[in-house]
């Protein structure tokens, strides 16, 4: 058992680190929620399996200055750490990755909308199914129905860096080339249609800032531009143009950084698919530097270099 | 008396047609995959079966609020001179609120203190406040993370409400709490409604029974959250995961902080007020760069302890929190308020106190 094997790993670690960031049950039978460990006793309260879904990776660059964290990462959370280490923000010395092969997550978004938001009594898993109860009696979902979008196109269910491994490594069985078949399909529409999306869906947004708070590599977070009045380059209206120019921001100092753990999508209250604006740009640098984000850890981002000459770049050759 | 009124399911738009056409209707409404308080037409699709997204209080007190225009004037003859000119933007029209949920309704009255029951009530929370009817419905199941009955509230509680909508097999039960609610009752459409009250009583206790209760407000609970006031360790182990966004109280019925900020461009501009978030950095910065809640455990601290000890303090012992469980359902990592309180209520120190 795989829990088994964790909770034997985390009680290993624990002596020699500040805290082991795992998860536990939340409030109810359906939210898991971040767990940080100090005491050994606290380890049999460690949970895992598809409710397991934040990226834990997040709270990494935060803690690893003046501490020793262990944290359980999953294979898409590891993309995350992998580009914390290329881009020099977290102290390798001071960070145990636990790394969790993993064959997929839920939607906990996709879960309540298929039962009418009610709350959740108990919720059991059984291979590609889950099956959750409420005072209406037992729903059974197939896992493929309920997963967030990142798993159907999951290219590394095996973290790509650990220094525990907690269960078996698992393969890949989706295809590589249709990853961004989504980003594909929506180009298809026209510039007026894709307006027209992107106006109504942003139209939702409260400024809440959930998106950017736990989006890993959202950096200058309490420096944002989004509430600084100097430079004054946004004003705290709520209308179109400014929930806009926050989001390009928001995409834009991702390119070539987004490591596609789609935690702004789960994360927003008003259910915009932020991710998808991430994840064109993220296309786009594929394409242009032949570059993925926290793939490799010795990789460096095509923002962070200069090549006179970029191979794919036109525009450059003088 | 309460006026009561029956209407057939099917006869829903028909009313909802006939209110708007008489001030402006919000109704929780379809939008994406969420579901959000919206000025009713016939091209929106009203939803009714789980509580709207985002609570009604951005009705009454806007997310964005313009409070007035200014132009500065330089005088021709005299250019050092320059005089300005405001206009004040108070223009409100009555409006009805249908489907807000009780802990939505019991905000209102949360907001009221501060805002409207003071000897310098907001001018714009007022007239907004006093020209809104709220037509509620009482809630048919409890939600995720909820907790109502905790903070002395009710799946179907009448304080702060107009009318009581309760949702019957094939219709609903409308019952008039208020003098507005009971103008509003005088629409034809509405049948005798006084047989089917007994329904309405036993679905109001049965919904009840199912909503999570986990904690009770007691008589020194004021007094014991403020007792932690200066144990960081607390604080810092119950904020550990918060990500210090501001979904929790931009989703929160009762949060009414806010920022005021001029807008402008060459010689004119705006004095906008919007939402603001204790739970954000920039909240209690200060000119001088000095922050006293620089860390996110004293933020959150200042969130629970508002609602908890501080807001009860000044308002004899009112809870500032109405328990809809919009902060836990929506919160990126869970964290738990009702959670944060209980452990509060529980905590002794080393000493056993």
């Amino acid at each position: 058992m795989t829990i088994e094997r964790l909770k034997e790993i985390v009680h290993k670690v624990l002596p020699d680190v500040d805290v082991v960031i795992g998860y536990r049950q939340g409030f109810d039978a359906l939210h898991a929620t971040p767990f940080f460990i100090t005491k050994p006793e606290e380890v049999d309260e460690l949970i895992w399996g598809p409710l397991c879904v934040h990226n834990l990776a997040a709270y990494l660059p935060s803690l690893t200055k003046n501490k020793k964290i262990a944290v359980i990462v999953k294979g898409c959370d590891s993309r995350t750490v992998n580009q914390y280490l290329q881009e020099n923000l977290i102290n390798r010395e001071n960070t145990v990755i636990i790394g969790i092969p993993c064959s997929g997550v839920i939607s906990v978004k996709k879960v309540l909308k298929g039962l009418g938001d009610q709350p959740i009594e108990a919720v059991s898993g059984d291979g590609d199914k889950i099956t959750v109860t409420t005072s209406q009696g037992d729903k059974a979902l197939s896992l493929s129905e309920v997963s967030p979008d990142k798993c159907r196109t999951c290219q590394y269910p095996t973290p790509l860096i650990y220094d525990h491994l907690a269960g078996d490594p698992i393969s890949p069985d989706k295809p590589a080339e249709s990853v961004y078949d989504d980003v594909r399909e929506f180009e298809k529409l026209s510039l007026g249609e894709r307006w027209h999306y992107w106006e109504t869906e942003l139209s939702r947004c409260i400024r809440c800032y959930a998106c950017r708070n736990a989006c890993p590599m959202c950096i200058c977070q309490d420096k944002c531009i989004a509430e600084s009045r100097d430079p004054h380059w946004m004003t705290q209206r709520l209308n179109g143009t400014e929930k806009l120019m926050y989001h390009m921001i928001h995409a834009l100092h991702l390119a070539g950084r987004c490591v596609e753990c789609e935690e702004c999508t789960r994360v927003c209250p008003v259910e915009i698919p932020v991710a998808k604006i991430k994840k064109k740009i993220n296309m786009e640098m594929a394409e242009l530097f032949g570059y993925k984000a926290g793939v490799g850890v010795e990789d460096t981002p095509p923002m962070f270099t200069f090549k006179v000459d970029e191979e794919k770049i036109e525009e450059h050759e003088l | 008396m309460a006026k009561l009124g029956y209407l057939p399911k099917e006869k829903l738009t028909a009313l909802l047609e006939a209110l708007s056409k008489e001030q402006r209707l919000f109704v929780p409404c379809q939008a994406g995959d969420a579901v959000l308080f919206q000025q009713y037409d016939a091209t929106k699709t009203p939803c009714l079966d789980r509580p709207a997204t985002t609570p009604p209080k951005g009705i009454i007190f806007p997310q964005d609020d313009t409070l007035f225009t200014f132009t500065y004037h330089k005088d021709a003859e005299d250019l050092k001179k320059v005089s300005v000119e405001l206009k004040e933007n108070l223009d409100v029209a009555p409006t009805i609120i249908f489907g807000a949920r009780p802990c939505d309704a019991k905000g209102f009255l949360i907001y009221d203190r501060p805002y409207t029951e003071t000897d310098t009530p907001d001018p714009y929370y007022k007239k907004r406040r006093d020209m809104t009817a709220i037509m509620t419905l009482a809630c048919p199941a409890p939600s995720p993370g909820c907790f109502c009955t905790s903070v002395g509230g009710d799946p179907a509680d009448k304080d702060g409400s107009d009318v009581l909508i309760t949702q019957l097999e094939s219709g609903y039960l409308f019952e008039s709490i208020t003098e507005k609610g009971e103008t509003i009752l005088q629409n034809s459409l509405f049948e005798e409604g006084s047989s089917y009250q007994e329904q309405a009583q036993r679905t109001h206790e049965a919904v009840a029974e199912l909503v999570r209760k986990p904690f009770q407000v007691t008589e020194e609970l004021t007094q014991k959250v403020l007792s932690l006031f200066e144990n960081d360790s607390f604080w810092e182990e119950e904020a550990n995961k918060c990500i210090s966004c501001g979904a929790c109280t931009y989703l929160c019925p009762t949060c009414y902080c806010f920022n005021i900020t001029d807008e402008q461009a060459g010689s004119s501009g705006e004095r906008i007020r919007t939402w603001d978030a204790c739970m954000f950095y920039h909240f209690t910065l200060e000119a001088s760069g000095h922050n006293p809640r620089a860390l996110k455990h004293q933020r959150l601290k200042n969130r629970v302890g508002h609602k908890f000890s501080y807001y009860p303090q000044k308002y004899d012992g009112a809870i500032a929190c109405c328990g809809c469980g919009r902060c836990v359902r929506y919160c990126p990592v869970s964290v738990d308020i009702s959670e944060i309180v209980a452990h509060a209520q529980e905590y002794t120190n080393d000493h056993g106190e």
